[in-house]
């Protein structure tokens, strides 16, 4: 009896907390002055066809039923009346005209060409974003945060589910930031709903578009076009903080380049413990690597390759290094030299040349991995 | 009854269409130099400029982008500058090849925002040819452009990007 | 070889005046009845294959989290279910229908160009084949989404893309035969009398479209044969290294992509103006307008491929252009769902099967329609591009839309083909299942789709887990409820009530002035046209 009603108790529970967060199904007002004009023009829009709708469908259903046959109804002769058609064409053609004039004002008021407080160039590749603080010198990877195990269910879920990253881009409010948008592989679409702002990120092209924000707070998108297997997994998170507290973040940022370009420095003359690579070489795997050479390193067949005994790595050390800095031209691998840091790659190469039965015994030093971008850099 | 010249016509419209396919490919062209379609800006050698707006001054951001797999650095001296219309500007830009091979790197220009693309004038660019780059060399290029002073008045600043390219496999690929 | 044995066959078959016995009177067939059967069965076919697709696709959104398939799959899954029920399924069942109904409808013996007629059919087997065979393929078959962009096609995909690329070829070839059939046909069999104006709008509909199919299939070709040099031959259309832009890959695509959205539907236009008539007892209102109006859709359907690309970065007055244009298609569409009102209005109106699936089509149509009218305005299409919301409006147009027409001209002309009755009650049965479940299947996705889920995701968020297992429900009882059709068609081909030649007490013309069953051979003489 107790657990029936504690059980009646959590269904109710999770009802309400469901109906609650499902409260939201229509398009979001947002946080900007587009994004408002957007949605108002969806309503207005949406409303009018509601109308129409709903006049053309209640004649047709009144015809439906009192000029039924089966009450009697005579067919009457008339099929047509160019009084009539000439109304019902011309009545439309007004509306139209009526919903074209706020759309294309909002439409131009999208379009700003001029001088921005801020400019992010924002780059799409499979399956990430890359945020570049234009002139400020600081630029970040933004990677999806949820685990493997709660996307195969082996853990449960939380509530900012696929929408989390590791670093959001943080952006200043009541500033106009520009957004240039490139890509490095195949066409991605950056998109915020409540910014109104959705951009193709196109290879080759850079594209310009831009938003100013009213509030603080946290932001959250996805991308938009098909970019191949993990389209699903590159979320878009935006922090929007007060202007104070955004200079504030971005002088933390440059230090935390420098204190992380000096710790890489201090590496060079340590050598790190195997147990520590393989730690965290497991866990750079699971993050950058396992979406595609998946967590068991077999791989997709014919896709992506598999790592447990793969050619490369139970090969030469170095051509196992080249392959992270440089990527492979033409496919989805792409160099990591500047998303990791060198005891990453030293720790994610140590770990895939011992685990999964590649029993190399190798151990990678962070030096390693320096050496190698030092002689590409010096070569000849 | 002879169904053969109605069914000439339409196989040649059929074939017409076929190549309409590819006749697309430069009216597109033409047709992104003529609406800014892209930002793809002319690959074309520009005339100098004779011309200068005084009252007015526009900013000029440059970005480089190097491709997934393209072993470069290409990086220009100057973020941003600020230039009349009409006056012709100087930049700097170093390239460098991060490889231990031999390689040709290809800069692709685009310009964002897109309906500026046609005011920028390119006299000299290290994107009008493909550039040779020995393994770990490192060149200095010279971008020398004006912005035409029909530049429509409210674009107060603009980019000019170049996404550069590894070519070298392309090159072998189309000379064997 | 094959023409000899085709000759000797077709002698034999009008010595006779009966049908070549087993297999070999499909395979050699060129009457416009058999071949109008064959395209019908094979689509209903590639309707289950694509539909056992969307299976997939639903169970594995039904809850978050990847249960069944891997992300790769998924989108092999969405590809193909595109591919095969654009092309496999709705395409050829309207060529099946034409095949069918056009020469007895304009009074011909046969269609005009049998022998191309039979090819056209029987290549179409082999481009599916080999479509669906790329994806026993090491690393699957395309997953590129049935629009392909570059460079996900080319660069960035396996070698299933050749295979890809030679099955689109193959059914463009079979789609422009078809097309090229239709237009000799209607231009130079019509019985004597038979004037333009006096066409069923089911053939004029479908000259219509067939002019669409003649000049856009051969854009298609182009497209994919670019995406298959540059992926194999080192060329650069789409490749910014080499001077090429990939995103006149899509301007290229869309222009043939628009038009081929209103190739599904036209002919739809074309079996609703007939159907409505039928059983309202009436006239159909402005035969005139409904011509005129289709020619003005087609026509603007020219200049408005840009409206599937607001966001790729186009100039403001482009991006006007394209809004104002794709706006302007509601009028002429307005006026055919006017006409159609009208036409209901003081009829007499009964509810047969064919009718309730037209009456459905008009509401459900009419509602992609206005969620189409909404994406046409570009600064609220950057929030609906690519999300849910997309995808339920091209639903409604295409399965609520072309799909239910479809069906609507199947049981009106099933007991013409037959001879037989269906059965009724059966039928029923599957009207009112595909009915709610279609809307339970569609009608949420607008939510999930303005509350921002993108499209072709294997995995969402939490927010949208509800809806998406409503979704999915809708979906296995739309699915299941298919099967019903199945069962009806296949009883009503094995026999049922004898049906009279005018099945219908409201019907008008030709077709019903012939047999029930439609005899082998029907208007050897032509007809007298009143």
């Amino acid at each position: 009896m107790g657990k029936l009603s504690s059980s009646l108790w959590l269904i109710l529970f999770v009802f309400s907390q469901n109906v609650l967060a499902n409260s939201q199904y229509n398009m979001r007002k947002g946080v900007t002055d587009i994004s408002n004009n957007v949605y108002q023009l969806h309503m207005t829009i949406f409303l009018i066809c509601c109308v129409i709708g709903v006049i053309v469908f209640a004649i047709m259903f009144w015809a439906l039923i009192h000029h039924r046959k089966s009450k009697g109804a005579v067919p009457a002769q008339f099929h047509e009346s160019t009084k009539v058609e000439i109304l019902w064409t011309a009545i439309p053609f007004v509306i139209l005209i009526g919903m074209a004039i706020p759309a294309t004002k909002t439409l131009i008021a999208m379009e700003d060409a001029s001088k921005a407080d801020l400019t992010i160039k924002v780059t799409g590749s499979q399956w990430k974003w890359h945020y570049e603080y234009m002139g400020e010198d600081v630029e970040f990877y933004s990677m999806l945060a949820t685990t493997q195990d709660e996307i195969t269910n082996l853990s449960e879920k939380n509530s900012n589910y696929l929408l989390e990253v590791d670093k959001p881009l943080v952006l200043p409010i009541n500033q106009k930031v520009r957004f240039l948008m490139t890509s490095d592989d195949v066409i991605h679409s950056w998109w915020v709903p409540d910014f109104a702002v959705k951009k193709d990120a196109n290879p080759g092209f850079i594209n310009e578009t831009w938003t100013n924000i009213n509030e603080v707070g946290t932001y959250r998108g996805q991308c938009a076009e098909l970019c191949g297997k993990d389209h699903g997994f590159m979320p878009v998170v935006v922090e929007a903080k007060t202007e104070e507290d955004f200079k504030a973040w971005l002088a933390e940022a440059k230090q935390a380049k420098q204190k992380a370009a000096a710790e890489s420095a201090a590496l060079l003359d340590q050598v790190v413990p195997k147990e520590e690579l393989m730690a965290l070489g497991e866990q750079v795997y699971m993050a950058n690597c396992a979406a595609c050479h998946q967590p068991t390193g077999l791989g997709l067949s014919g896709v992506f390759p598999a790592m447990k005994g793969s050619p490369v790595i139970l090969g030469d050390v170095k051509g196992h290094i080249d392959i992270l800095l440089k990527g492979s031209p033409g496919t989805s691998m792409q160099s990591f030299a500047k998303q990791l840091s060198i005891k990453q790659i030293a720790a994610v190469i140590t770990y895939k040349r011992n685990a999964w039965g590649n029993d190399t015994g190798d151990v990678i030093q962070p030096s390693e991995i320096q050496a190698a971008l030092d002689a590409d850099g010096e070569a000849k | 009854m002879t169904h053969l010249p109605l069914l000439k016509k339409l196989v040649i419209i059929c074939i017409a269409m076929f190549a309409f396919a590819f006749a697309m490919v430069p009216l597109y062209d033409v047709f992104c130099d003529i609406t800014g379609l892209n930002g793809k800006p002319s690959l074309e050698q520009a005339q100098q400029s004779t011309l200068v707006t005084e009252n007015r001054e526009v900013s000029v951001s440059f970005t480089t982008h190097a491709q997934s797999g393209a072993p470069f650095e290409v990086k220009s001296k100057e973020y941003s500058v600020d230039v009349k219309p009409g006056a012709m500007r100087e930049v700097m830009f170093s390239a460098k090849n991060n490889s231990n091979e031999d390689k040709v790197m290809q800069a692709i220009p685009s310009v964002a925002p897109g309906k500026a693309a046609k005011y920028l004038h390119k006299i000299a660019c290290f994107c009008f040819d493909q550039q040779p780059l020995k393994a770990g060399e490192e060149l200095e290029f010279t971008l020398l452009f004006y912005v035409d002073t029909e530049l429509p008045s409210d674009v107060e600043e603009l980019t000019l990007s170049y996404t550069v390219f590894d070519i070298s496999e392309r090159l072998v690929a189309r000379n064997n | 070889m094959s023409s000899i044995a085709e000759q000797s066959n077709t002698n034999e078959a009008h010595h006779a005046h009966q049908p070549a016995r087993g297999f070999k009177r499909w395979l050699f067939t060129t009457n416009h009845k058999d071949i109008g059967s064959l395209y019908l069965i094979f689509s209903l076919t590639m309707f289950l294959i694509g539909g056992a697709m969307a299976m997939v696709i639903r169970a594995e959104l039904f809850q978050p989290g990847l249960q069944l398939v891997d992300p790769h799959f998924f989108n092999q899954m969405t590809t193909m279910h595109g591919l095969i029920m654009v092309f496999g399924a709705v395409m050829p069942a309207f060529t099946g229908l034409a095949n069918w109904m056009i020469p007895l409808m304009i009074g011909a013996p046969d269609m005009a160009l049998p022998r191309m007629n039979n090819w056209s059919f029987w290549i179409l087997p082999f481009a599916f084949l080999i479509l669906l065979a790329s994806l026993f393929m090491p690393g699957g078959g395309p997953a590129f989404g049935w629009t392909f962009y570059a460079p996900l096609s080319t660069a960035f995909s396996n070698d299933s893309t050749a295979l890809f690329v030679f099955a689109v070829h193959i059914m463009g070839i079979s789609s422009i035969m078809g097309a090229i059939n239709v237009v000799v046909t209607i231009v130079n069999m019509r019985a004597p009398g038979m004037t333009w104006m006096k066409l069923p709008l089911f053939v004029w509909t479908w000259l219509i479209t067939a002019f669409l199919l003649i000049a856009v299939m051969p854009v298609l070709a182009g497209a994919v044969t670019m995406v298959l040099t540059d992926k194999y031959f080192a060329t650069s259309f789409f490749d910014a290294a080499g001077g090429g832009d990939p995103v006149m890959f899509q301007h290229i695509f869309w222009f043939f992509g628009h038009p081929e959205v209103y190739i599904m539907i036209l002919p739809a236009f074309g079996i609703i103006s007939t159907i409505v008539p039928t059983f309202s007892r009436k006239k159909l209102f402005g035969y005139a307008s409904m011509v005129y109006a289709t020619s003005s859709i087609a026509l603007l359907s020219f200049i408005v491929w840009a409206h599937h690309m607001f966001t790729t970065g186009m100039p403001v007055a482009a991006e006007l252009f394209f809004m104002y244009a794709t706006m302007l298609i509601s009028v002429p569409t307005g006026v055919k769902v006017f006409n159609w009102v009208a036409t209901m209005w003081r009829g007499s109106i009964s509810f047969e099967v064919p009718m309730l699936f037209s009456i459905a089509f008009i509401v459900l149509f009419t509602l992609g329609g206005f969620s189409g009218l909404m994406l046409a305005i570009t600064p609220a299409d950057f929030q609906y591009h690519d999300t849910y919301f997309v995808v339920a409006h091209f639903h409604y147009v295409l399965v609520t839309g072309a799909v239910f027409s479809i069906m609507a001209g199947a049981y009106y002309w099933l007991p013409k083909w037959t001879g037989n009755m269906f059965n009724i009650t059966l039928a029923k049965w599957h009207f009112w299942l595909s009915l709610v479940s279609v809307n339970v299947l569609f009608f949420p996705m607008h939510f999930v789709g303005l509350a921002g889920m993108p499209r072709r995701i294997p995995d969402y968020a939490l927010q949208f887990a509800d809806f998406n297992a409503i979704i999915s429900i809708g979906g296995f009882a739309f699915g299941l409820s298919q099967l019903l059709f199945v069962v009806v068609v296949y009883k009503c081909a094995k026999g049922g009530d004898k049906v009279p030649a005018k099945v219908w007490d409201g019907a008008h013309g030709l077709e019903w002035e012939v047999d029930s069953p439609a005899p082998y051979h029907t208007f050897s003489t032509p007809p007298d046209i009143k």
